[in-house]
């Protein structure tokens, strides 16, 4: 969205009429839950609704996976208004075009929308005084704001903001409004309680789960058991007899964005789509019962024998070759450079493929009325689900309406919505709202997952152990390629160079060179929490700790020399060492080790300490963090998130994987995909750096360095070195 | 299909569903109280947790055909008026949930150890929480804010 002033995001509408869902009250009883809102009042701008007894409405054009998009977003635009988020209600917006780019994605909701946001607010707050200062026949100067009311200097006199919209709405727009300074906020930048938290101790926050309509239908689907396949055959004679079983159809499953034709795009030849077969059904519990009764024959379309092992070994042997370069990670003449080093370093690190497994499974409640669309839903951003689904059911964008609700974790994988096109699909088919509801095992079999990747690291040393050359091969599935059916066989895919580019990683190696060499992954690849700079990092601060190790340095020391012009690095790690205790002396077999890394606009750095155990492996004993985030919005929630990071990224190290044989995935629920568990946490310690600059990202950042610390530390208190993840700490 | 009658956050409910209809489907969907969560289906993962007779079980692995109608079922509706037990509280002052999927079923599993163990060690915590995943990581502001909860009711006992 632009900044400045346009007519399109200033329509004056006296009075809006909105069927929404109410996330966050009560829905004790079947049907009630969704209610008809009307809201009354003028709407100066999309973000802000304000009704004549002064009750303000907020929309919120982020949806919430937990990351705290639900406060903050509307938290500026009540720090320009003048009023205090307690007193507002706020509303996800709805996916129409009016309220822009509305995926909450790559860390980037504060940092696109801090600006326009406070502008959209401080132009109404504007607007709102000068119409007071009319009133009153007083210049705008003698007029303050505050708590929801416009404040007569002179007179002490005050007006509600709710006595002034209607004459507000009539004044000129302001073109530039003033922006608070970040001295002059009252509510950002220090620790607040999320309006959400509530709602969410008493189980009346609303999730796309919790949806429920009036006469809406059920679905369980059976996917394709190799991800992509056709259904040959099917019998649903013992299905269709179970009580409640209204319908066996076919239906699909669609990868991702259109269009959606089987073989749009590069290789993508049987890869727009999939069919799987539906129950819908008047109860959950009897779709899932008789999904199991379902003899399919299952035509694989050659994804049969696929396997993880074999995409390793493919990856393993591309990165023996230079791959496409990346232009914004180049230096020097990294060939000549490490032909010119005394010492020459080499690793190859394995990222595995991940499953995002966020606690809600993948659903959605869909209602197509002919050319009316309705969705329910847990999404990451609605507004793309609108250009999805008018593409996928040849319907107008303006006749699809979107309920974002809560979403109970997504970590990307609600970024897409498969899920959301099979509830259409379904419920244009049986003419009825319809909810499909994807099991954990639907979950973590069928994907879209990380992409497992292969990274061959090469190093040149001089004689005295300063790094001369530096070298990264990302070897492995491309994203864009997945999602949006580009061709990456002769282009490093853009995206993949997270975290390792110049701007995020400025080591001053004097030579450096980063490629891509794309390998088919033959099964959908996703965006999974800090994405490529979750497996970049990993290799590239590991690889930094092995040159340190043979060049004879300190691992600290070497990134301070290394980052000597990169002040915020630098500051980042002095206060690491500092809170950690860095250079203390440790006992025999406990150690410490340190990453850091820049993605996302923010710099986080871990240092981990490990004790090594007389029975064998180690144990984490505690972990310090330090992230530059830029101007801390809401501290409490910025270190809420860095140990949600720390918990994501320890589980993804040391606990689970993703593998695939004979086209299958062979994890199917949380029994065979673990994940890291209340007592199995180490104790953390988190620092949020004081700053003036603009905000960086927050939900993802605090990932990356993680992995590689604890593998850092390893090295140091037994002398192994972790190249592949994940890695099973008690056999160390 | 059946009658099953039960005891829902001290309401009853008479209910007509197939007899090994898991509790939870017919907490959720027949009689509507939708904070207990559906994570796995297996009782690996405790967002489906409720409390039977005051100990925490798993809803999606317990048979609605298991119960009697004295049983007394909570979820997390009917575990305080307006949120006010210690562990609400004291999960609100520490802003443990994130995503807040997996939050219904913590909070239970936690009132349960109280119940039984007003001043719980970090390992009676690492045990009586050990069923409940938190995929956002929570783990250590619901392990503050258990110790917070359990002196919470200490006071409020001695007073």
């Amino acid at each position: 969205m632009k900044t400045s002033t346009s007519r399109r995001d200033f329509l004056r509408m006296s009075t809006t009429s909105a069927f929404v869902l109410a996330l966050g009250f009560s829905s004790e009883s079947k049907g009630k839950l969704l209610k008809k809102v009307t809201t009354t009042g003028v709407q100066i701008n999309p973000y802000i609704n304000i009704n004549e007894a002064g009750k303000v409405t907020l929309f919120n054009p982020r949806p919430d996976m937990g990351q705290g998009t639900y406060q903050i977003l509307p938290m500026l635009l009540a720090e320009e208004l003048d009023i205090p988020l307690d007193q507002v209600e706020i509303q996800m917006t709805d996916g129409s075009d009016r309220f822009g780019s509305q995926l909450s994605g790559g860390s980037s909701s504060v940092r696109t929308r801090w600006i326009p946001l406070r502008t959209a607010g401080a132009t109404v707050r504007e607007m709102l005084v000068q119409a007071a200062a009319n009133r009153w026949k007083i210049s705008m100067n003698d007029c303050s704001t505050k708590d929801g009311f416009v404040i007569n200097k002179i007179s002490q006199a005050k007006l509600s903001y709710g006595e002034l919209v209607e004459e507000a709405s009539h004044l000129p727009v302001p073109a530039k409004p003033k922006l608070k300074s970040f001295a002059e906020f009252t509510q950002l930048g220090k620790p607040s309680m999320r309006p959400d938290v509530p709602a969410k101790v008493d189980g009346t926050a609303i999730f796309g789960m919790d949806v429920q309509l009036p006469g809406m239908l059920y679905a369980s689907i059976l996917h394709s058991p190799t991800i992509y396949g056709k259904v040959q055959s099917y019998d649903a004679t013992k299905a269709m007899a179970v009580k409640g079983v209204r319908f066996v159809l076919k239906t699909e499953r669609v990868f991702f964005h259109g269009p959606y034709s089987d073989s749009g795009g590069f290789d993508q030849k049987l890869r727009g789509k999939a069919e799987a077969i539906a129950v819908v059904s008047e109860s959950y519990w009897s779709a899932l019962k008789a999904k199991k009764l379902i003899q399919v024959s299952w035509n694989a379309l050659g994804f049969g024998e696929t396997a993880t092992e074999q995409y390793f070994n493919q990856a393993k042997a591309a990165a023996l070759h230079e791959g496409n370069e990346y232009k914004d990670a180049k230096v020097g003449d990294f060939a000549k450079a490490l032909q010119l080093s005394d010492y020459k370093v080499q690793g190859t690190y394995q990222t595995p493929f991940m499953s995002h497994a966020p606690m809600e499974p993948c659903n959605a409640t869909v209602f197509v009325q002919g050319d009316q669309v309705e969705v329910w839903a847990p999404i990451q951003g609605p507004d793309g689900l609108v250009n999805d689904l008018a593409t996928y059911l040849g319907v107008k964008r303006e006749n699809i309406k979107i309920n974002v609700t809560f979403m109970g974790g997504a970590f990307g994988r609600k970024a897409v919505f498969d899920f959301v096109m099979q509830a259409a699909n379904l419920s244009k088919q049986v003419n009825a709202p319809v909810k499909v509801i994807w099991t954990r095992e639907d979950d973590i079999q069928q994907g879209p997952y990380r992409p497992g990747m292969i990274s061959a690291m090469q190093g040149g040393l001089d004689k005295d152990g300063n790094v001369l050359a530096f070298e990264h091969r990302l070897n492995g599935a491309s994203i864009m390629a997945s999602v949006f059916k580009a061709d990456m066989r002769n282009n490093p895919d853009p995206w993949a160079g997270e975290g390792i580019n110049l701007e995020d990683s400025p080591y001053a190696f004097p030579a450096r060179r980063n490629s891509f060499n794309w390998i088919d992954p033959q099964m959908p690849v996703l965006w999974w929490r800090s994405v490529y700079a979750s497996t970049n990092v990993f290799a590239q601060e590991s690889f930094m700790d092995e040159l340190a190790a043979e060049g004879e340095k300190d691992p600290l020391d070497l990134r301070l020399h290394l980052l000597r012009d990169a002040p915020k690095f630098v500051s980042v790690l002095n206060k690491l060492a500092e809170i950690s205790d860095y250079r203390a002396k440790r006992k025999q077999g406990v150690s410490i080790g340190i990453a850091i890394a820049r993605s996302f606009a923010s710099i986080v750095a871990h240092a981990i300490v490990v004790e090594k155990q007389n029975t064998g492996g180690v144990k984490i004993k505690h972990v310090y963090s330090v992230i530059d985030c830029g101007f801390p919005l809401n501290p409490d929630n910025i270190k809420a998130q860095v140990e949600s990071n720390i918990v994501y990224g320890l589980s993804a190290a040391v606990c689970n994987q993703i593998t695939r044989t004979h086209g299958k995935t062979e994890q199917s629920n949380f029994h065979e995909y673990t994940v890291l568990r209340q007592g199995e946490i180490p104790a953390s310690t988190i620092y949020v750096m004081p700053s003036q600059d603009e905000p960086g990202g927050v939900g993802e950042p605090g990932l990356p360095p993680i992995a590689p610390a604890l593998c850092n530390a390893i090295f140091l208190a037994t002398g192994k070195r972790v190249r592949t993840l994940p890695f099973d700490l008690s056999s160390i | 299909m059946s009658i099953y009658q039960l005891t829902v956050n001290k309401k009853k409910h008479r209910v007509d569903v197939d007899s090994d209809t898991p509790l939870l489907w017919v907490i959720r969907d027949v009689i509507g109280y939708t904070g207990t969560k559906f994570g796995c289906g297996m009782g690996l993962c405790g967002a489906c947790t409720v409390l039977l007779n005051g100990s925490p079980i798993r809803s999606c692995s317990t048979p609605v055909s298991t119960l009697k109608a004295t049983d007394k079922i909570t979820t997390i509706e009917g575990l305080s008026e307006k949120a006010t037990h210690p562990v609400q509280e004291a999960w609100v002052e520490a802003q443990v949930p994130q995503c807040g999927y997996c939050q219904s079923g913590q909070i239970l599993a936690a009132s349960a150890l109280l119940a039984s163990n007003p001043n719980p060690s970090d390992e009676d915590i690492d045990t009586a929480m050990a069923g409940n995943i938190c995929r956002c990581g929570t783990y250590t502001r619901m392990r503050q804010a258990i110790h917070s909860a359990a002196k919470k009711i200490q006071n409020t006992k001695k007073s």
